[in-house]
């Protein structure tokens, strides 16, 4: 199970980046997306998948009996998800600006603030 | 006591609110969040001198107990980052009444000012990972929105490149966090600078640490990892520009200064020679950048880059003068180039233009404003008796204790051409003549150029202000610089922090 989530993670790296590399800037958002969708899959697996142990604590306990899945990390994810959620919503707003005000969604075309 | 420390979040949040709440009238929100700046330096002073008196402060949010619940922390440098925030916010929100214009600031201007103000404070003040995380997107957040609000053609194709490479650092940020708490199982800085120098094996924190570097080094403005700068931070309106000259980088250099002295000091030998190649390197890179430049606004944001290589030299040092150097190197820094910035909105609003091949005669017109430049310009060569020459003083020294004389040489050289590129801009703008030839827009000029109108008092007092305390600072080094000692005690003796944060345990 490790070995394919990393894969996976490692791959969604890979494609976002390659993304990221593209002169279209609608790909560059595309590429943004897989990021972070890599960066919490990666929290996920690096925190330790463990399969059908929920962290319930039985009746009379004080602490759940491991081993047990980390409900941490899911926590981190959702907060990251969310925020991900609207910077992404704002990145396309600012996509859409841009094209209007640029005419043009190649990002050759944007050297103009550049040194 | 304790609400000291969450006074400097609160404040810019409800005054943010209440801005929010006023939307319809922009003159409000403009007093509003004047209000809400001068009490959050307020706040920042009581922080600080509390901190002074009485050692680290720590509060648990929700009463949760450290390490399972989020953390705020104050020690003297995060207070000190406050009271430095909070000046250059009170600052700016007073510059922003005269110099941006109507438009922007009916559209939100203000309560976007007092999130980002937020979300800088936030990330000075907690001692959880993952919430520093939370805060820097905050303050992204927030100066994404002020970097693109006006829709020039010129900020959008500056923001393109400020969001996605500030986006692919939050992700390289974010994948750290999720390998370190993998390693380690905990994100509570104070829990972490405990746990991890009991890891095996020690390679895997280090690699961790070479991913916050990047992350935090995208941030900062780095070298190799500056591009993003010198293409973005001239596009918006000056206040704006100046804000984030003089805060947002300096965060990113606070989270290194923060984690490299208190989480990964296992391997210092690796990490922070690194650290140390990258400062110098950030130097040289940078004010080669700013030799090339004719614009001023580019010139200083190029100049922020070859500072940063001067904050995290004292990092890379290592040494408890080393540290203080760049504590005091900070505090210095924002205050003189924050000034920088708004020198340069003066004189855009007194001649309609930032190159400085149309610039020119400021000297024989406004012999104040030279004044006022010259100030902060010598500050930032480090010209005796300003207070860049202590913080390069002391930085100096702490390199020749320990003997690093190459990178002592190259911070000695960059200042003579930081000295030369400042001088450029004098006899440009101030002391040639104006150029009597016609003026061309050229492409990457804000539309709003070329409306030439007197400069307001609002404009003045800031940069007075300002440049005032650049003066103290220099002339009154001594009790500044022991705080900043003091400060750098804290830092390389983590065990008070740890204490502060979860309690007296073995």
């Amino acid at each position: 199970m490790n070995l394919v989530l990393a894969l996976v993670v490692g791959s969604l790296f890979a494609g976002g980046l390659y993304m990221l590399l593209r002169r279209s800037i609608v790909k560059l958002i595309i590429g943004l997306a897989l990021l972070s969708h890599a960066g919490n899959l990666l929290i996920f697996t690096a925190a330790g998948v463990t399969r059908g142990r929920p962290p319930l604590i039985a009746e009379g306990a004080t602490v759940p009996a491991p081993p047990f899945a980390d409900p941490l990390p899911q926590a981190l994810i959702l907060t990251a998800i969310v925020i991900s959620f609207g910077v992404l919503a704002f990145a396309l707003v600012l996509v859409h600006r841009t094209h209007q005000s640029v005419g043009s969604d190649d990002l050759d075309d944007m050297k103009a603030t550049d040194t | 006591m304790k609400w000291l420390l969450v006074l400097p979040l609160l404040i810019p949040l409800a005054a943010a609110a209440v801005s929010l709440l006023a939307w319809r009238w922009p003159h409000w929100q403009q007093r509003l969040s004047s209000v809400g700046a001068v009490a959050m330096l307020a706040t920042g002073i009581a922080l600080l001198e509390n901190v002074r008196r009485g050692g680290i402060q720590a509060v648990q949010i929700g009463d949760w107990p450290a390490p399972f619940g989020i953390t705020l922390v104050a020690d003297l440098f995060s207070a000190i980052m406050v009271v430095i925030a909070g000046l250059v916010g009170t600052a700016v929100t007073f510059y922003s009444h005269a110099s941006v214009d109507w438009r922007r600031q009916s559209f939100g201007y203000y309560p976007l000012l007092q999130i980002l103000l937020m979300g800088v404070c936030g990330a000075f003040l907690t001692g959880d990972v993952f919430n520093l995380y939370v805060w820097f997107e905050v303050m992204l957040i927030a100066s994404f929105v002020l970097m693109a609000l006006g829709g020039e053609r010129a900020q959008m194709e500056g923001a393109m490149k400020y969001v996605t490479l500030n986006l692919v650092s939050s992700a390289f940020f974010l994948a750290a966090v999720g390998i370190l708490y993998g390693v380690v199982g905990t994100l509570n800085m104070a829990d972490l600078a405990q746990k991890v120098p009991h890891i095996r094996p020690q390679v895997l924190v280090t690699a961790v640490a070479m991913l916050f570097l990047v992350a935090f080094g995208i941030k900062a403005a780095a070298f190799p990892l500056f591009f993003w700068l010198p293409a973005s931070y001239h596009t918006p309106p000056v206040a704006v520009s100046a804000i984030f000259a003089g805060l947002l980088t300096k965060v990113g250099v606070y989270a290194l200064i923060r984690v490299f002295t208190l989480i990964f000091v296992t391997d210092t030998g690796y990490t922070h020679t690194w650290i140390l190649v990258l400062s110098g390197l950030t130097m040289v890179t940078g004010v080669l950048g700013a030799v090339a430049q004719n614009e001023f606004r580019r010139i200083l944001s190029f100049h922020i880059i070859s500072q940063i290589g001067y904050m995290i030299m004292g990092l890379g040092l290592y040494t408890p003068l080393a540290l203080a150097a760049s504590v005091f190197y900070i505090v210095h820094h924002i205050i003189v180039k924050t000034n920088l910035f708004l020198v340069s909105g003066i004189a855009n609003s007194l001649r309609g233009t930032y190159q400085l091949k149309q610039l020119g005669g400021l000297y024989r017109d406004h012999p104040g404003l030279a004044f006022l430049f010259l100030v902060p310009a010598f500050s930032l060569a480090g010209v005796p008796p300003l207070s860049g020459f202590f913080a390069k003083l002391a930085l100096i020294q702490a390199g020749l204790e320990v003997g690093q004389y190459f990178i002592v040489a190259t911070a000695l050289g960059v200042s003579l051409l930081t000295l030369f590129s400042m001088i450029k801009i004098w006899t440009e703008a101030f002391w040639k003549p104006e150029p009597a030839t016609e003026k061309v827009l050229l492409a990457d000029e804000p539309e709003t150029a070329r409306q030439t109108r007197p400069p307001a008092l609002t404009l003045w007092v800031p940069v007075v202000v300002l440049a005032a305390l650049t003066v103290i600072l220099g002339l009154a080094a001594e009790p500044f610089l022991s705080l900043a000692l003091q400060a750098s005690q804290q830092l390389m003796n983590p065990a008070g922090y740890i204490e502060a944060v979860l309690g007296s345990q073995p």
